[in-house]
């Protein structure tokens, strides 16, 4: 059913994958003036992809993935406010490699784990960070928020302008990087054999896959491009806010997730894509009307359209070549 | 010393009463997990819809309060089971994912209504004459309405204990715990008994939300903000367990108060490293079945 990502599927990069990337770059010179929004769209849409990795090709169900994001955008926060290392390569090194460590860490205590003692171990240790930066107020600035970040120009050569330009470039390339690195991953036997784990784990393992050894590797993976995603944030707003570490926003990404469609990497563009355009136009003036759409739209998912976007698209166009074949063969006697 | 004696005196009372809403609240969600697997993340919508309808009882419809308690209890239970066939029903084969989602999408569900009907403001609680005073027990005083929780919960575990052991109902709802195929080819109608304990589990929860109304507040963000609690409770007693629940939502009912009353500082940070050192040590909870 799934097509992307299977082992069979051609590994190679086609024409339509270039799309997003046009469109990424087409939308700086066209659209000025959301530059900001699409920045924030980008960090998201990488967040997303890497809820991906682990939720939708190894079915770790995690309610706790903000704690790597979170965890990503106050390592450079605090780098910068309080240590007062600006350059953005180190702050990114930096995020990564704490969120490596956290990754590591955590998913060898907890992948051993299932269903819903899973599912609390992860929502305990995002809530325990959440705890952290809330009371550290000296580290992390609390509920206020860590404020006073600099980011020094990239490589010393491009600075962080006004209007988000620099901003922009710099979520577009670590985006593509990272989803060059995602693909690579995805469509790789390593990828194949995450997928065999997310449909039956005990038959993966009675082939000699070494399944946890590879549940690891993918969850330390995915948190470290979520760490990236964060500090990326914490970049290009120059601020850090509690709520990138709360439940509500891990489970507002997993609605962005399963609204373009889970274990199928464009899913995690499409649905930051919609889902923040249309939390910018409609969520300020109906703020109440906005969530409670939210929460319509994830049940309708759910049950009628597990697919998100692009499962409905995939059946359109389904419908389409079989509509079209049907037609062809009616012609043709 | 005394004031040693004082506070642990207090903080043990206030956590009792702490735990009880909390075992109340969140048994149900113990029982229907056990019985059908199901990743209900929405339980805490069901506890703060029995707040609501406590405080719209009292306060509109001029309803005293034991009648508000069971208005609480009896419509949320009724709309539990409406949701139940209408929604979670056609979940039960579906993927853990799949109900993590659904249910996270009720909880943005019922914030938005909740908000659009009453605001963001948190619901005051009009508690009647008789249940504000303080009650005196060798020579310390009691806020009444705490004792009445406490006494409360008792007299419900009593009773919740005494239809799953010794009733033909809990019999079957414990057969169906341990291996739901068998049950049901042995021919209990384990969907009717779902929906049965659904409706029970729902109804204990808005009880548990309109009882600790006082204490938990009733406010929008309700369902999101102590699901974690409700969860630990679950996840520390085992699922499928009345024991286990309760002893869980008592020990941290009053770590929890504890912790707030020694070292705040902490917030709720050691309750949850306690929690994850726990569940690494006995993964399927306290009273749960190892695996």
């Amino acid at each position: 059913m799934r097509h992307n990502g299977s082992y069979s599927a051609s590994p190679r990069i086609g024409l339509i994958e270039w799309l997003p990337w046009l469109l990424g770059v087409a939308a700086f010179f066209y659209l000025p003036e959301y530059l900001s929004l699409g920045a924030r769209i980008l960090v998201y849409i990488l967040y997303a992809l890497s809820v991906d990795l682990v939720v939708g090709y190894a079915g770790i169900v995690t309610l706790g993935h903000s704690a790597f994001f979170g965890l990503g955008a106050y390592a450079a926060g605090i780098l910068s406010a309080k240590v007062g290392v600006t350059d953005p390569m180190l702050q990114m090194l930096v995020a990564i490699a704490s969120c490596a460590l956290l990754g590591a860490a955590t998913g060898a205590l907890i992948l051993r784990t299932r269903g819903l003692t899973l599912l609390m171990l992860t929502l305990a240790i995002a809530a325990i960070l959440l705890e952290v930066a809330n009371k550290a107020t000296s580290i992390t600035g609390g509920a206020d928020g860590l404020s006073g970040i600099t980011v020094a120009p990239i490589f010393g050569l491009f600075r962080f302008d006004l209007f988000g330009k620099t901003a922009y470039w710099m979520c577009l390339v670590v985006l593509f990087i990272c989803w060059w690195i995602t693909r690579r991953i995805i469509y790789s036997p390593f990828g194949a054999s995450l997928v065999g784990i997310r449909e039956n784990h005990v038959r993966m393992a009675s082939i000699g896959s070494p399944v946890s050894m590879r549940l690891l590797t993918a969850y330390t993976l995915s948190a470290m491009l979520a760490g990236v995603a964060g500090a990326l944030l914490t970049q290009t707003n120059q601020f850090v806010g509690l709520n990138v570490l709360s439940f509500e926003s891990a489970g507002e990404l997993l609605v962005m997730l399963i609204l373009g469609g889970v274990g199928r990497i464009y899913g995690a563009f499409v649905g930051p894509i919609v889902y923040m355009i249309a939390q910018d136009q409609l969520a300020k003036q109906f703020p109440e009307y906005w969530s409670l759409g939210i929460g319509v739209l994830l049940v309708a998912i759910v049950l009628f359209a597990r697919g998100g976007l692009l499962g409905i698209v995939d059946l359109v166009v389904a419908h389409a070549k079989r509509g079209k074949s049907a037609f062809a063969g009616k012609e043709a006697p | 010393m005394q004031e040693l004696i004082a506070s642990l005196v207090s903080v043990a009372f206030h956590g009792t009463a702490y735990g009880m809403i909390l075992y109340v609240i969140s048994v149900g969600l113990s029982v229907t997990m056990g019985l059908m697997g199901f990743a209900n993340l929405a339980h805490g919508v069901f506890a703060m819809a029995g707040g609501y309808l406590l405080t719209t009882a009292m306060d509109s419809w001029g309803v005293p309060f034991p009648l508000a308690l069971v208005i609480s209890f009896v419509l949320v239970a009724l709309g539990s089971v409406v949701l139940e066939r209408l929604l979670y029903a056609r979940l039960y084969s579906a993927g853990e994912l799949a109900q993590v989602l659904f249910t996270i999408g009720l909880i943005f569900i019922a914030t938005a209504v909740a908000r659009l009907i009453y605001g963001t403001l948190q619901q005051p609680v009009h508690l009647p004459e008789y249940m504000k005073g303080q009650f005196s027990l060798l020579g310390r005083d009691f806020p009444t309405y705490r004792v009445f929780i406490i006494l409360f919960g008792a007299a419900l575990v009593s009773a919740l204990w005494f239809g799953v052991e010794r009733t033909r109902f809990g019999a079957m709802v414990r057969a169906a715990v341990d291996n739901r195929a068998m049950a049901q080819s042995v021919g209990i109608d384990t969907q009717m008994l779902f929906m049965a304990t659904f409706a029970l589990g729902s109804g204990l929860a808005g009880l548990g939300g309109a009882l600790g109304a006082e204490i938990i507040a009733i406010q929008p963000s309700y369902p999101f903000e102590h699901l974690i609690y409700f969860l630990i409770v679950v996840a520390v007693g085992g699922l499928g367990s009345l024991r286990g629940p309760f002893v869980a939502a008592l020990v941290i009912g009053i770590a929890d108060t504890a912790c707030k009353y020694w070292v705040p500082e902490f917030g709720a940070f050691l309750i949850y490293v306690a929690t994850i050192l726990l569940l690494l040590w006995r993964p399927a909870g306290l009273f749960g079945r190892q695996a």
